[in-house]
C-alpha cells in the first residue's frame, strides 16, 4: 500500500484539503463556476474549506455574501439561470433550513417548470452530522428532507479521494446537487493526489468499500469508517461483512445495492440520521422489494434515535457506533423466538 | 453620527471612559426617503409634458390589457382556466413595467402578472399555461427574457437580484425588473432580495404593486411602514412612491430606475398605489373584506380613464383611433379564446422527461409503469369500441370510449 502510493506520487491529505482542490480546480477549468456563502472569502470558510479562493480567484468569483440562507440560494438561483455555476456553502446543516423554500420550489423544479430550457447547475454544500462537539444545530443529518424532493441529487462522499471526485462530478452536473459533507470527516486523511487520473467520479454509483459474504452493511457519510471498523471486529465473531458505500444518495444505485444483498443474503442499513422516516427505511424497502427471495432475514437498520439531535456530552448515546451494529449484525441470524420476544 | 460615534454626556456620568472605536461610516448618504405623496402627471400641472406618442401608445396597450383581463376572466368561468388571478384596475403598473425594459432586460413576474409578460411580447396562449394547467410555464424564459410567473410569495425577488448581479459580473448591459405585490413585501425574501441587491448594487429595481389586499388582509394589518416605498431606506436603496393608476408617471419612475440601475447606481424599490377592482382569484369573494363603495372610488380613479382624460383634453382621442385601439383588443381577446378553448396536445411521457439532465434508473422505471398503464388503458378502449360496434347501449359506449369510466 505504502509502496503503491509513494509510486503514485501520493502524499497524505485531509477531506477539507481535497474538498478545497477540488474547488479550485473547478473554478480554474470554468470561469463560470463561482463560490458563495457566509465568511467564504477572507476567512475561507469557517471549516477552510474555500480557503485561499477568493485570493487567488479575485472576490467576484469566491464572495462572502450577507447572512442570509435564502438571499443565498434565491441569488444563486438567479446566477444560475442567467448561465453560471454557482457553489454555495450553507455553513451547518440547520443553517441551511431557512433557504428550503428557495430549494423545494425553486431549485428542485426549474427544470422541470421550463421543460428542460432552464436547467440549474448549482452545488449546495451543506456540511453535516454530528461526532464533532458541536452545540445546538450544528450536528443535524438533514439528507431525508432533501432526498424526499424530486429534482435534487443527493450526494456525500465518505472518503479523501471521493470528496475531490464527487464534488467535481457535483459542480459538472447540470443538475442541482445537494452536496453533503460529513464535517466529522473533514480532518480524517488518506494518501491521495488530485493529479491521478479517473480523479471526477460518477454520481449515482455505489462503491463497495470492503468484500464480504456473511452480510452486508449499507452506509454512507460519517457512518462509512464506524460500518469499516465493525466489520474488522465482526471477523471475531465470525462474521464477514460487506461494506458498501452509498455515495449518492439520489440517483440511487439499486444495482450495485441489490447485487450485493444477493450474494451476502443479509443487510443492516447504518445511518446517523434518525431512523422514523428517515433513508434507511427507503433502503430496506427497496431491497425487501427487489431481492425477497435472497434474504435470510429482514433488512435491518441501525439509526440515530427519534429524538432532536442531543446536546453534546450525550451525542455518543445516539451516535450509531460499533457495538451497536454488531448487536444488530447478531440479530440477522434471525432466531424464531426473536420475533416472539420482540414485543411486536 | 452612528451609535458608536455617540460620547456620554457628563451630566449622566461617563458610562465609558474613551469614546469607542468608529466604525465604518456610512459613504454615501444620499437622500433616499420617498416623498410622502404619489408621484402623478396627468391631472397636474407637469402633464403637458409627456410624449404624445407615448401617450396614444400607453392607452392602446391599457386597453389591450383591459380586454385580456376580461377575456381570461371569462375562460375562467368557462372552465378553459383553472384560475386567473385578474390585474383589472392594474393594466398601468403591467404596462409600464413591460415598457420600461430594453430587449436584453428581465422581467421576474408574479403569478398576478401575466399581462406584463404579454405586453412584453409573450403570445397571450402561453402565458396563459400555468393557470389553466396544462404545463408549469408554457414559454421558454430566455425568448423574452422572462422568468417564469413565480407562484410563491416574493421568493423571485432574490432570482432577479441573482441575475443582474450575474450579468453584471459578465460584464453584460442588463437591467432586471421583478413585481411584486403589497402582501410579498411581508415575505423575509423581500427583505434578502432588497439587502442582496443593495449591498451589490445590483442593476435590479423592485416594483411593488400595492394593490391594497393581500387576498383579504388589507395593508393596514400588513405593514405598519409608514409606506412601502419608505422600507427602501433601511436597505440603502432609493424609494420612490407613485400613482399605480398613472401609466405616465409609472413609466417615467420605473424609467428613470432602470437607467439609474443600467449607469451602475444600483437598485431601486418603487411602490404604486393602485387597486384591485376584481377579487384574489375567481375562486375568492371580495364582497366579504371591502365595501362597493370603495371599489366604485378606484372606479373613478382608473388607468385607462385617466389616460383618456388627458387625450381628450388634447384631442388626440379620435374615433377613428377609438376604434382602431378596440378593434385590436378584440382580435386579440378572440384569438385568445379560439386558441383556449382548442384541448392542448399533452405527453405524460413528458411527465418524466425533465426532472434531471440525465433520467435516473428509477424514473426510468416509473416511466415504463406509465407507459404500460397507458397502453392498458388504451387496449381497454379499443375492447371498448368493439363492443359498441356490436351493438352496446350507447350511453356506455360513450363513457367507455372517452376512459373516463372504468368497471
Amino acid at each position: 500500500m505504502t509502496a503503491t502510493a509513494a509510486e503514485a506520487g501520493r502524499k497524505p491529505a485531509s477531506m477539507a484539503q481535497a474538498l478545497n482542490r477540488a474547488l479550485r480546480d473547478a473554478m480554474a477549468d470554468d470561469p463560470a463556476v463561482h463560490v458563495m456563502g457566509e465568511d467564504v472569502a477572507e476567512l475561507g470558510g469557517v471549516f477552510r474549506i474555500t480557503d485561499g479562493l477568493a485570493k487567488e480567484f479575485g472576490e467576484e468569483r469566491c464572495g462572502d455574501t450577507p447572512l442570509a440562507e435564502a438571499g443565498i440560494l434565491g441569488t444563486a438561483v438567479g446566477m444560475a439561470m442567467y448561465g453560471l455555476r454557482p457553489v454555495v456553502e450553507m455553513q451547518f446543516d440547520a443553517f441551511a433550513y431557512p433557504g428550503f423554500e428557495q430549494l423545494i420550489s425553486h431549485v428542485a423544479r426549474m427544470r422541470n417548470r421550463t421543460r428542460g430550457a432552464m436547467p440549474l447547475p448549482l452545488t449546495i454544500r451543506v456540511p453535516y452530522g454530528g461526532g464533532i462537539g458541536g452545540v445546538e444545530h450544528h450536528s443535524d443529518s438533514s439528507e431525508a428532507y432533501y432526498l424526499a424532493t424530486p429534482g435534487l441529487q443527493v450526494v456525500t462522499p465518505a472518503t479523501v479521494a471521493d470528496a475531490y471526485g464527487l464534488l467535481r462530478a457535483a459542480i459538472a452536473s447540470d443538475d442541482p446537487v445537494v452536496f453533503l459533507e460529513p464535517k466529522r470527516l473533514y480532518w480524517s486523511r488518506a494518501d491521495w493526489s488530485p493529479d491521478a487520473p479517473e480523479q471526477v467520479a460518477e454520481l449515482g454509483r455505489a462503491e463497495i468499500r470492503r468484500r464480504g459474504r456473511s452480510a452486508t452493511l449499507i452506509t454512507y457519510g460519517p457512518s462509512l469508517p464506524v460500518c469499516l471498523e465493525a466489520a474488522e471486529a465482526a471477523t471475531a465473531e465470525g462474521w464477514d461483512l460487506e461494506v458498501l458505500d452509498l455515495r449518492s444518495l439520489v440517483p440511487f444505485d439499486d444495482e450495485t445495492v441489490c447485487a450485493s444483498v444477493r450474494r451476502t443474503g443479509r443487510a443492516v442499513v447504518v445511518h446517523e440520521s434518525s431512523g422514523f422516516g428517515g433513508p434507511g427505511g427507503e433502503i430496506a424497502a427497496r431491497v425487501t422489494e427487489r431481492c425477497f427471495h435472497h434474504l435470510e432475514a429482514p433488512v435491518l437498520r441501525v439509526a440515530g434515535f427519534d429524538i432532536p439531535y442531543p446536546p453534546p456530552m450525550l451525542e455518543r448515546h445516539h451516535l450509531p457506533g460499533v457495538d451497536r451494529i454488531l448487536d444488530t449484525v447478531g440479530r440477522l441470524q434471525w432466531e424464531s423466538d426473536w420475533t416472539e420476544g420482540s414485543g411486536d | 453620527m452612528t451609535v458608536l460615534e455617540q460620547r456620554a454626556s457628563r451630566r449622566s456620568g461617563s458610562y465609558w471612559p474613551a469614546p469607542p472605536p468608529a466604525w465604518r461610516p456610512r459613504v454615501d448618504p444620499a437622500p433616499l426617503l420617498p416623498d410622502a405623496e404619489p408621484y402623478r402627471l396627468l391631472g397636474t400641472d407637469a402633464a403637458g409634458r409627456i410624449d404624445a406618442g407615448l401617450l396614444t401608445d400607453l392607452y392602446a396597450e391599457l386597453v389591450r390589457g383591459r380586454r385580456y383581463n376580461a377575456q381570461a376572466t371569462a375562460l375562467t368561468r368557462q372552465g378553459r382556466l383553472a384560475v386567473y388571478p385578474s390585474s383589472t384596475g392594474q393594466e398601468a403598473c403591467q404596462v409600464a413595467a413591460a415598457r420600461v425594459l430594453k430587449e436584453q432586460d428581465w422581467l421576474f413576474p408574479s403569478y398576478r402578472d401575466t399581462l406584463a409578460a404579454v405586453a412584453r411580447g409573450l403570445d397571450p396562449v402561453q402565458a396563459l399555461t400555468l393557470l389553466r394547467g396544462d404545463w408549469h410555464t408554457g414559454y421558454d424564459p430566455h425568448e423574452h427574457r422572462i422568468a417564469p410567473l413565480c407562484t410563491p410569495l416574493a421568493t423571485q425577488l432574490p432570482h432577479a437580484v441573482g441575475l443582474a448581479h450575474a450579468a453584471r459580473l459578465k460584464g453584460d448591459d442588463v437591467v432586471a425588473l421583478a413585481l411584486v405585490g403589497d402582501g410579498g413585501t411581508s415575505e423575509g425574501d423581500f427583505h434578502e432580495a432588497l439587502n442582496f441587491a443593495a449591498v451589490w448594487q445590483a442593476p435590479v429595481v423592485f416594483l411593488v404593486q400595492n394593490n391594497g389586499f393581500a387576498i383579504s388582509v388589507p395593508l393596514a394589518k400588513q405593514s405598519a411602514a409608514p409606506s412601502l416605498a419608505h422600507k427602501a431606506v433601511g436597505y440603502g436603496m432609493p424609494g420612490r412612491l407613485v400613482d399605480g393608476n398613472d401609466a405616465p408617471a409609472l413609466h417615467e419612475v420605473l424609467g428613470e430606475a432602470v437607467e439609474r440601475a443600467r449607469r451602475g447606481g444600483g437598485p431601486t424599490l418603487v411602490e404604486a398605489l393602485t387597486y384591485r377592482i376584481e377579487a384574489h382569484t375567481n375562486a375568492d369573494d371580495a364582497t366579504r373584506y371591502r365595501t362597493e363603495a370603495e371599489v366604485e372610488e378606484w372606479r373613478e380613479h382608473d388607468p385607462i380613464a385617466l389616460v383618456e382624460r388627458e387625450l381628450t383634453e388634447r384631442g388626440l382621442l379620435t374615433d377613428d383611433f377609438v376604434q382602431r385601439t378596440r378593434d385590436g383588443a378584440e382580435e386579440m381577446a378572440a384569438a385568445l379564446r379560439d386558441h383556449m378553448n382548442q384541448d392542448p396536445a399533452l405527453d405524460p411521457m413528458d411527465l418524466f422527461a425533465h426532472v434531471y439532465a440525465e433520467q435516473t434508473a428509477q424514473l426510468r422505471e416509473q416511466e415504463t409503469q406509465l407507459r404500460a398503464e397507458l397502453e392498458a388503458e388504451a387496449a381497454d378502449a379499443g375492447k371498448d369500441e368493439e363492443k359498441a360496434a356490436k351493438g352496446d347501449t350507447a350511453g356506455g359506449t360513450a363513457r367507455g370510449a372517452a376512459g373516463e369510466e372504468r368497471p
